[in-house]
């Protein structure tokens, strides 16, 4: 007895949605890229070996300090004795701030201490000096 | 009298709206930077916090303005210190580095001190300028 060959399934992957996959991963990337708004100060930043990645971009606050001494948070040029309040303000807000702080290579200590001062009285603890992979 | 147009059905191509969209995902993702901000971690000690240590598990590290380095009590080359820290830590596993530097110095200068202490997994604690 000869049992009837049964219809032919064809095996094609439909593409008839592929558009619709890619569109989803285009509105993605376009959602997570980030338009960079925030210029800071032109610095040249200095270079180390040892260099870790900061962990959370939310939780990190930059700090620019120029090779003149300018500083400058959130694209306003701070006094020293100003950097506590506004690092306070967001330290309040985020228990766990980790400043970065982005110094010109030919900035001077003095100052750096200085804001470093601010940071304790701020109670913002944790920084970062922000450089760049030495080689590059 | 005009004749009458017959519609006939003008979809548009869809076919290449796959390849449309691959090129601006495309586009996306090559312009997508994910720049993660790299650099040396600290802790800074809290405001009013004294330490009381043991003047032998404290090593000075002065930093002058001219970017020269007195480890301990003699100068040192700034590549030799992590080499010179490890041994002394070899021997003092309490070991505590104090980094000190002139108000005039570098931050670059600094900067490399930071980098030889951190190869040497050194405990860094951060004195003020004097």
């Amino acid at each position: 007895m000869k049992f009837k060959k049964k219809t032919e399934v064809s095996s094609e992957i439909s593409t008839a949605s592929m558009p619709d996959i890619i569109f989803m991963l285009l509105i993605f990337f376009m959602v997570t890229t980030v338009l960079r708004t925030e210029d800071g100060l032109r610095i040249n930043l200095p270079t180390a070996q040892r260099i870790a990645q900061l962990k959370s971009k939310i939780h990190t606050s930059n700090i620019w300090i120029s090779k003149d001494g300018f500083i400058s948070i959130q694209d306003k040029i701070h006094q020293v004795e100003d950097v506590r309040w506004t690092i306070y303000e967001k330290r309040k807000n985020d228990a766990e701030l980790t400043i970065s702080l982005k110094a010109d290579k030919e900035a001077r200590m003095g100052q750096i201490v200085a804001v470093q001062n601010e940071l304790r009285k701020a109670d913002a603890l944790r920084l970062n000096y922000s450089t760049l992979m030495a080689g590059d | 009298m005009m004749k009458k147009r017959r519609f006939k059905g003008a979809a548009i191509q869809t076919s290449s709206m796959a390849d449309i969209a691959f090129l601006l995902l495309i586009f996306f993702l090559v312009t997508t930077t994910i720049d993660m901000d790299k650099g040396l971690g600290i802790i800074l000690p809290a405001e009013g916090e004294v330490f009381e240590m043991h003047q032998k598990n404290i090593l000075n590290c002065l930093i002058n303005s001219s970017g020269n380095v007195l480890l301990g009590d003699e100068p040192i080359e700034v590549k030799n210190i992590s080499r010179f820290v490890k041994e002394k830590m070899a021997q003092n596993e309490n070991l505590i580095v104090s980094v000190k530097s002139h108000a005039k110095t570098r931050y670059d200068d600094y900067i490399q001190v930071i980098d030889q202490l951190k190869m040497a997994d050194a405990k860094i604690s951060i004195a003020e300028t004097g």
